[in-house]
């Protein structure tokens, strides 16, 4: 027989290849922005002990709500901390979150969504029923309540926000199992003697896998919103670690007086970030759906 | 001993039960298929032939259920097999081939995987490189390059598909092969190649097969016997060539009068007027009555007996029942 080389194509991978992104139209580009975006912040918090010029905790390193100056170039707040320090910083706590959120949400609401859908009957109709409960509920609220009973903390924060969202992984799952699990390629295994677990595990997930991933893209920019106003309420970390959440606190304290500059700039950074990692799921969601390749 | 056929079905009946009422998706059917043959199975949209195909492995999809009757295979009534069994059944003993190549592989595995996931799940303690090396020697049996298992399953054609679709199927080496429409999605050169290709596997492996169309031409010259369905009933049962020569049940006679025919220029295609009963509220008498130009009184009334109309040769129709000399005419 003839050896013909067949022309291997990487098939679409959940992370495309950075620099072939331009080359696919305007999701291409939606997606290279936001992952820019995204990254940047994160290398810069990851650097903030060696790039911030003053530590972000320490206070009167400079004068008392002093405006953006050459020393100090994005001012200082009314306990005399450097802002351009806490910027610098203050979003590793909101970052951990938004990370830790999400995979709680993944480890939650893949598997229930996936063996409740796929089961069917009574135990998909008992899991809608509460999931569509806990969707019903306005985010922030849900959020704060459950905060305010567990406490603060990275870990709690991250629980009190994957409760609100676990309902929108399971919506997603569910709808897609719904549709695959009617496919001829899931009916075409099970003619061939494969067991529902195995019909669940290697024809279902890998075919739910790319809707979640763009859930989850999504959720990163909703848990960030709501991580900073977790913390803006008091319900998030310690006062003694900078984050952008307090920072806006006291920023609108200072308001008043004038000092628009301690609320202004966290207030930026973290409507950035969420922006960054919205772009980033709505290129993806573009870049993922098969129907729109080419 | 006389060897038993491998396939039995014995007046199976199948009711899909849903909430506006009882449809009776196949009626008191019977026949038998010996190793090695090939039967295609007729009728049009409806008819029941699909519903018959995957009662064989028992996946008939709810609200279906069997109500009755019997499918021996190899002896073994696989009605009273336990789930765990019946899936050693499929695919290994009973392989099925569906109508839709386009969907029937899932987008996100390679080829390679389908492949392995299928024989493994058979025989799990075949290694991976023995279940690859199976894997390209079915390619190979159905056509294509052997080196292109490594691909995705979008990166094929849909007539291509449909070949690995059976090349999974053979990969076992199964007694019985089932094929759903298996070329209803694709162009007519490709239609005729796969069937071929399924023709050739079973003079090769010498599994039975199950042809399921709706087209009666394409299973005239490839099938050993034909079974010609209508409403869930079956019409008329014989082998390919006296079928052609010979057809009993005027359904059958106005399928085959639809048949385009390139030496006669000059005739004109008869259709059958009318369109199927709704199996809801089914009429009384035979199904085939308000269709049927050669209807009498009698039909309208109760349904006909199947009837042997020459020898092997079934039909279920009053007309020739009553009409003993014409079977004896030919």
């Amino acid at each position: 027989m003839q050896k013909v080389e067949t022309k291997r194509r990487i098939f679409p991978s959940f992370i495309p290849n950075l620099a072939s992104l331009a080359r696919r139209g305007l999701a291409g580009w939606i997606t290279l922005i936001g992952v820019t975006i995204v990254l940047s912040i994160i290398l810069m918090t990851l650097l903030a002990p060696w790039i911030s010029p003053h530590n972000p905790a320490e206070i009167n390193v400079g004068p008392l709500s002093s405006p953006p100056n050459s020393q100090f170039p994005l001012g200082t707040n009314h306990l005399g901390q450097d802002m351009l320090s806490r910027i610098i910083s203050g979003g590793s706590v909101m970052i951990q979150v938004a990370v830790l959120s999400v995979f709680f949400c993944l480890l939650v609401g893949l598997p229930i969504g996936l063996l409740a859908s796929y089961a069917g009957g009574i135990i998909d109709k008992v899991f809608s029923l509460v999931m569509d409960s806990l969707y019903a509920f306005p985010g922030m609220v849900l959020a704060i309540a459950i905060a305010a009973m567990i406490g603060t903390g990275v870990v709690n924060m991250a629980l009190s926000i994957a409760v609100v969202y676990v309902p929108s992984y399971f919506r997603i799952v569910r709808s897609q199992v719904l549709t695959i699990k009617e496919l001829p390629y899931a009916e075409a295994a099970l003619a061939t003697g494969a067991k529902g677990r195995s019909i669940l595990l290697r024809y279902i997930l890998p075919n739910v896998v790319p809707s979640v991933v763009v859930v989850a893209t999504v959720n990163f920019a909703d848990a960030i919103l709501t991580a900073a106003g977790l913390t803006f309420i008091g319900l998030g970390v310690e006062k003694s670690i900078p984050d952008w959440g307090w920072d806006l606190t006291d920023g609108r304290a200072l308001l008043p007086s004038g000092a628009w500059w301690v609320i202004t700039f966290p207030g930026i950074m973290i409507v950035l970030l969420a922006l960054g990692f919205t772009l980033m799921g709505e290129g993806l969601s573009e870049l993922l759906n098969p129907r729109l390749e080419q | 001993m006389v060897q038993l056929p491998l396939l039995e079905v014995d007046s199976l009946t199948i009711d899909y039960q849903t909430r506006r009422g009882n449809i009776r998706a196949v009626n008191n059917l019977s026949f038998t298929l010996e190793r090695g043959e090939t039967l295609g199975l007729v009728g049009e949209s409806g008819s029941g032939k699909s519903t018959l195909g995957l009662s064989i492995i028992r996946l008939v999809p709810p609200p279906g259920v069997i109500v009755n009757g019997h499918i021996r295979l190899d002896g073994t009534d696989i009605l009273t097999l336990s789930e765990e069994e019946m899936r050693f059944i499929r695919g290994k003993k009973v392989a099925f081939v569906f109508q839709d190549p386009m969907t029937s592989l899932s987008p996100v595995k390679k080829v390679e995987a389908h492949f392995v996931e299928l024989i493994r799940t058979h025989e799990p303690n075949i290694s991976e490189r023995e279940a690859l090396e199976r894997a390209k020697k079915a390619l190979n049996d159905v056509g294509i390059l052997p080196e292109r298992i490594d691909d995705y399953p979008h990166q094929f054609s849909g007539g291509m598909r449909q070949r690995i679709m059976i090349a999974l199927a053979i990969a076992l080496n199964p007694d019985l092969v089932i094929a759903d429409e298996p070329t209803t999605a694709l162009d007519v050169i490709v239609q005729a190649k796969i069937l071929d290709l399924l023709k050739s596997l079973r003079d090769t492996y010498g599994m039975a097969l199950i042809l399921i169309t709706h087209d009666l031409s394409i299973v005239l010259e490839r099938c050993d016997k034909i079974i010609v369905m209508y409403a869930g009933n079956l019409v008329e049962y014989a082998t390919s060539m006296e079928l052609h020569k010979n057809p009993g049940h005027p359904y059958t006679k106005g399928l085959l009068q639809s048949i385009p025919n390139i030496e006669l220029a000059e005739q004109k295609l008869k259709a059958i007027p009318g369109s199927p009963p709704n199996l809801l509220n089914p009429q009384k008498g035979c199904h085939f009555w308000p269709r049927c130009s050669y209807a009498k009184e009698k039909c309208h009334m109760e349904g006909p007996p199947v009837v042997e109309f020459s020898p092997g040769h079934f039909i279920r129709c009053f007309r020739e029942a009553h009409n003993p000399e014409r079977s004896h005419k030919r």
